[in-house]
């Protein structure tokens, strides 16, 4: 049997050969990193020298990197935090993209109940912000404004610095989720000019359960966890010192690999994307033409549907993932693609490709020989009519 | 592979699916012709009968939709070749999932339409031969034919608590996608009050 081909990188990667042997080695060690004896002091040292790491990935100071748990706790600390602001600022409203990750999404809608005012802005068919509906939501003096820097389902990538710097001028914050963008392609929190942004180890093949959040010097927090000193009173628990080594290294790989691993993962997608092209008839590539993460590739095949194409590809060793309701176990087919305007039959027969640094030419040759039999096969028994 | 998502049935009718109509339409002729689903949510089912003396001798399909779509049509088609008319149009939703060995809960409603496939297709053999349907003669009624949502989806509901809309959406989905069935539903919930209420 042919070994699996693992094309989910967006979903999760698997631990980078060097980030692994730290991390089990630095499992051995038990110290607790606010103790004051030795044990403790040297576990605290390793989570500073990560910190440094992960703010030279990203270009800040490490003093505005706070360690949590992932991308879902970082983006629901910044959501929180504006319960309080939101007195201090005399203003209520809260802005996101249609095309949000839902952790953002549910952490806007809480607010809302809360009795907060938000506004969904629409994007374009390429998946980026539509700049008019962005103009007449920053109208409205939001307190908030929290744009994803690239889409996990399309890879489309937003330009943050423009959009950060339009918020900034209608008196606004600005938050960006960067889980998917970071290690994949340039992110530059300087250059970005954002107030928050959102990070995690697991798209960067380190450990999961850790992740970051970027609090810019002299900007509001407020902790979700209290009851302890760790990240100065910003995140209370007990530090999970190996993981956060662990990051640490992830991170100063992924800024030493961050150009060979754009032209690697974009030479394989452009491959596969060509291939299916010529291969197989009627498709559609969706998301942004060049404003794209290099390693997603995200193909709907209309005629056949997500989850029966991904349960045979599945059946021949190929990990992927669909936008099909039939998938998710809701009704409805991704919100991402809806919202770029995909009508739902191509929302349902949607498939994304997400490649990595271990992914190879000849996982991208297995594909085309194998795969578009599948939509043939599906396609023709389909009681739509092509 | 070392584990799959469905049971080995549906494996087995997904990977080699039986009597699916691979050819266009009008390539097989035939006696009647039954096509349900909604493609917003994802499936949609046709079946063609061949009928000789009230008993259906061949049968094909086609389906757009998921693996238990799929294996759902297909393990259908198998059971009602050589059964008469009659019993055929009595399957219900709950018999097809027995023979696949299960469905995961949240697959039912919207994967398995083929018996409502069926339904159609017989009723259009009868219609063709100038005969009466057999409409009202089926063991359950589609409410929520977005979702294949019977009246004794309803009634179990019912029985136990659920009396708002709301409370039914909340637990079968019904009516999540059209909402056209909303009167019917309610309808059939104050028909319950008759036959259940406790005042």
């Amino acid at each position: 049997m042919h070994k699996r081909i693992y094309l989910d990188y967006n979903a999760t990667t698997p631990l980078s050969e060097e980030v692994k042997h730290f991390y089990i080695s630095e499992l051995e060690k038990f110290g607790n990193a606010s103790s004051l004896h030795e044990d403790g002091r040297l576990e605290s040292k390793k989570i500073e020298k990560a910190r440094v790491e992960f703010a030279e990935l990203v270009n800040c100071s490490a003093n505005e990197i706070i360690f949590t748990s992932g991308g879902s706790e970082s983006n629901n600390t910044v959501f929180q935090t504006m319960i309080s602001l939101s007195k201090k600022m005399q203003r209520n409203t809260i802005v996101i993209s249609a095309i949000e990750h839902p952790c953002v999404i549910e952490s806007a809608k809480e607010l809302e109940r809360e009795g907060f005012r938000l506004i969904e802005v629409a994007v374009n068919p390429d998946g980026r912000i539509n700049m008019d509906e962005y103009q007449k939501a920053l109208s409205e003096n939001p307190l908030l404004v929290s744009i994803m820097a690239a889409n996990n389902e399309i890879g489309t990538v937003q330009d943050i610095q423009v959009l950060a710097d339009l918020a900034h001028q209608s008196g606004a914050l600005f938050h960006s989720d960067a889980v998917q963008a970071v290690g994949k392609i340039s992110v530059d929190l300087k250059a970005w000019n954002v107030d928050y942004a959102t990070f995690s180890s697991h798209k960067i093949y380190g450990p999961k359960g850790i992740g970051a959040l970027y609090v810019k010097e002299g900007r509001n927090i407020e902790p979700l966890i209290r009851g302890g000193h760790q990240e100065k009173g910003f995140r209370a628990g007990t530090y999970n010192a190996p993981a956060i080594a662990a990051f640490g290294l992830a991170a100063s790989l992924a800024k030493k690999e961050l150009s060979s691993y754009k032209s690697h993962t974009w030479k394989l997608r452009e491959a596969l994307r060509e291939g299916f092209l010529e291969k197989i008839p009627n498709i559609h590539v969706n998301g942004h033409e060049s404003e794209v993460l290099p390693n997603t590739l995200n193909v709907s095949f209309p005629g056949a549907e997500g989850e029966a194409i991904l349960l045979h590809l599945d059946l021949l060793g190929i990990s992927v993932s669909t936008g099909s309701a039939c998938a998710s176990g809701s009704l409805d087919p991704s919100h991402v693609l809806m919202a770029t305007g995909l009508g739902p039959e191509l929302a349902h027969g949607s498939i994304r490709f997400s490649f990595g640094k271990y992914s190879t030419m000849e996982e991208v040759d297995y594909i085309l020989e194998k795969f578009p039999p599948v939509i043939d096969r599906l396609r023709k028994m389909s009681s739509i009519p092509m | 592979m070392q584990e799959w998502l469905y049971s080995e049935v549906v494996k087995e009718h997904f990977t080699d699916p039986k009597n699916v109509l691979m050819e266009n339409e009008d390539q097989w002729p035939c006696d009647g012709r039954g096509i349900v689903g909604n493609i917003r949510c994802g499936d949609q089912m046709l079946i063609l009968l061949r009928v000789k003396d009230d008993v259906i001798s061949d049968v094909r399909w086609k389906t757009y939709g998921c693996a238990s779509a799929i294996a759902s049509t297909s393990i259908l088609s198998e059971a009602i070749k050589g059964m008469h008319i009659e019993e055929a149009y009595k399957l219900k939703p709950q018999d097809i999932v027995a023979k696949l060995g299960g469905l995961p809960s949240n697959k039912v409603h919207c994967s398995v339409l083929g018996d409502k496939a069926l339904r159609a297709a017989i009723n259009d053999y009868l219609e063709k031969q100038g005969r009466a349907s057999l409409e009202g003669k089926e063991e359950v009624t589609v409410i929520c034919s977005c979702l294949n949502i019977t009246d004794k989806d309803l009634e179990e509901a019912y029985k136990a608590g659920d009396r708002s809309w709301a409370d039914l959406q909340a637990r079968t989905k019904i009516g999540t996608v059209c909402g056209g069935c909303k009167e019917e539903a309610m309808e059939k919930m104050h028909e319950f009050d008759h036959l259940y209420g406790e005042d």
